[in-house]
């Protein structure tokens, strides 16, 4: 009701002050249009490129492609190794988020709702752990992985991955895990449901949003992350999108649409999930910023 | 019902496994190679200062530091440009979540995407430089990316461009969960849109603003280094060197670990500097009634 009568009160004012209202409502479409055109020109570039063939690109480079074509798009998937590098990209993304999110969610649930003593702490830990720079980390976990010989594989990238992204996921569950009652915990407690059920029967089905929005925050940066991949996937055929897209830029720098298609190809996958799961990805960025 | 009192650490222990493995070994390992010195043939290392000597004299590194320092500069006018934008967004004009959505694509999109997308119209020969010629701003059309005193803004410009979409969308959800009264009187006493910007808008967004600073001053030490390797490899003449960039380089193409250390411990160093001021701000902010 309160809610209502402030939106009718709103909606008076606004009515008697239409001529204002007006302007206002102009400039604010100018500048948000003005805005938002800057924001998606690299996707227009990118878009419009990818449908025109080499030789339409050299007198058309900004406009709608008049002569579409699909076989841009098919020479970047076929021609270099865009798709195994697609694969590539898919497997260590799927992987690492999967783990990552696993470990957290396990970690989250002692230090969120066990009243776990050293909780806070480790919490604390993890959260002054988010702004380690990756750069200072990847120097001796690089030397490591030399000496123990393990450079070029899955599991490596994997498990680095997984690695950094653990307190970021870790920090992000345990805030949605303590906005589980816990009345309801111990309520299981006393029915006499046993410490692993109540986390596998209870806490993760309610989570359900939450692991959601914590895999997808994760998949974000996994598949646009470019410095682990450069320094430990340095074999062809092993790359992962992100930098194969480095190489794919230098061998058909003449032919500018192709690169803008493997580009293409190498957006498409985030921005169907952007598109899809917009609430999951604002909710897993701003809960940072709520709990501070 | 009692919880065995080790059953918590038996949850938690797969993570602190692999934390101890990615944060806590490496840190501890890095310093220990900051304070490793080669020794000459046939000799065994030492310890010493001298990687930190090297460092602090080499002018790459003044030049990377002042780089990082350069891109500080990008944080204000963020700032700023998201107050505005969420600030109109939350006016809700016909079509906000659609604006919304739209304004949020660049921080999805890659930034090898980005910026390569960006080489091609920030070229000297680009789009960019064929508009502003067809339009008479010859003078605009500027050698973006290839000349060593603008290449460093052309990349302030393309990291302002795909980190303000975040701005925006915690200012909103700062704004969205402020009680709708304080606009609302301050729209019945008839103050200006800019009048509410001003004294209602920012101080309500303090917090949220305050968080965006100084994650994005952080991002601007520790995760710049995609846009430098995509867009100009450090070049031209090492103008867009930036701290993380000159580690990689001391350690993966010198191969010299141990000054590529010593820029790491300096780099922790002023990331903790950052991090207090953080708790600082905060307890400000908490003193003031935030919170």
């Amino acid at each position: 009701m309160a809610t209502n009568s402030i939106a009718m009160s709103a909606g008076l004012i606004a009515r008697r002050r239409t001529g204002r209202r007006v302007i206002g409502a102009f400039t604010r479409h100018a500048v948000l249009i003005g805005f938002c055109a800057v924001a998606l020109l690299p996707v227009y570039f990118m878009t419009v490129n990818a449908f025109k063939a080499r030789s339409e690109y050299t007198t058309n480079k900004l406009g709608l492609p008049l002569h579409p074509t699909l076989k841009t798009l098919g020479t970047a998937l076929g021609g270099g190794d865009l798709y195994w590098w697609l694969l590539n990209s898919l497997i260590v993304t799927l992987l690492s988020v999967a783990l990552s999110t696993a470990l957290a969610a396990l970690a989250a649930y002692p230090i969120s709702l066990m009243r776990w003593k050293p909780g806070p702490v480790v919490l604390g830990a993890l959260i002054a752990l988010l702004v380690v720079p990756p750069i200072v980390l990847i120097v001796p976990i690089f030397e490591m992985v030399v000496h123990l010989d393990q450079l070029n594989t899955y599991h490596t990238v994997i498990i680095i991955y997984a690695g950094i992204m653990l307190p970021f996921s870790t920090f992000l569950l345990c805030s949605f895990f303590s906005t589980i009652s816990p009345a309801l915990i111990e309520a299981a407690r006393i029915d006499g449901a046993s410490v692993w059920r109540i986390f596998w029967e209870i806490v993760l089905p309610l989570s359900g949003s939450a692991l959601v929005t914590v895999a997808i925050v994760q998949s974000l940066w996994v598949w646009n992350e470019v410095l682990i991949a450069v320094v430990f996937l340095q074999e062809q055929g092993l790359r992962t999108l992100m930098v194969g897209l480095t190489i794919f830029n230098s061998r058909y720098r003449v032919d500018v649409p192709v690169v803008m298609a493997g580009m293409l190809w190498a957006t498409v996958p985030m921005v169907t999930l952007y598109l899809l799961g917009q609430r999951f990805f604002i909710r897993g960025l701003t809960a940072g910023a709520v709990k501070g | 019902m009692r919880i065995n009192r080790w059953l918590p650490w038996l949850y938690a222990a797969p993570m602190i496994v692999f934390v101890a493995a990615i944060f806590a070994y490496p840190i501890v390992t890095l310093f220990r190679y900051s304070l490793e010195v080669p020794g000459a043939a046939n000799e065994p290392p030492s310890t010493g200062l001298a990687n930190f000597e090297y460092v602090f004299t080499d002018p790459l590194f003044h030049t990377a530091l002042l780089n990082n320092l350069e891109l500080f500069l990008c944080v204000p006018v963020m700032i700023a440009l998201s107050v505005i934008l969420s600030a109109i967004l939350f006016d809700r004009p016909k079509g906000w979540k659609i604006y919304r959505t739209l304004l949020f694509v660049p921080y999805i999109l890659s930034i090898p995407t980005v910026g390569f997308v960006f080489g091609y119209i920030f070229q000297y020969q680009g789009v960019l430089n064929t508009g502003l010629k067809l339009i008479g701003l010859k003078f605009l059309a500027l050698d973006w990316l290839g000349s060593p005193t603008w290449a460093m803004r052309t990349i302030m410009l393309v990291i302002i461009w795909k980190e303000l979409g975040f701005g925006i969308i915690l200012c909103l959800a700062r704004l969205v969960s402020v009680s709708e009264e304080y606009f609302e009187s301050a729209r019945v006493d008839g103050a200006r849109w800019w009048q509410i910007l001003w004294h209602v808008t920012i101080p309500q967004l303090a917090p949220a603003l305050a968080f965006y600073g100084i994650i994005e001053l952080i991002n601007m030490l520790s995760w710049v280094f995609a846009y430098v390797y995509v867009m100009t490899l450090g070049g031209p003449m090492n103008s867009t060197v930036v701290t993380e960039y000159y580690i990689y380089q001391q350690v993966f193409t010198n191969d010299i670990v141990g000054v590529g250390s010593a820029a790491g411990v300096v780099l922790l160093g002023i990331v903790a500097v950052l991090i207090a001021m953080r708790v600082r701000l905060q307890r400000r902010l908490a003193l003031s009634g935030y919170e």
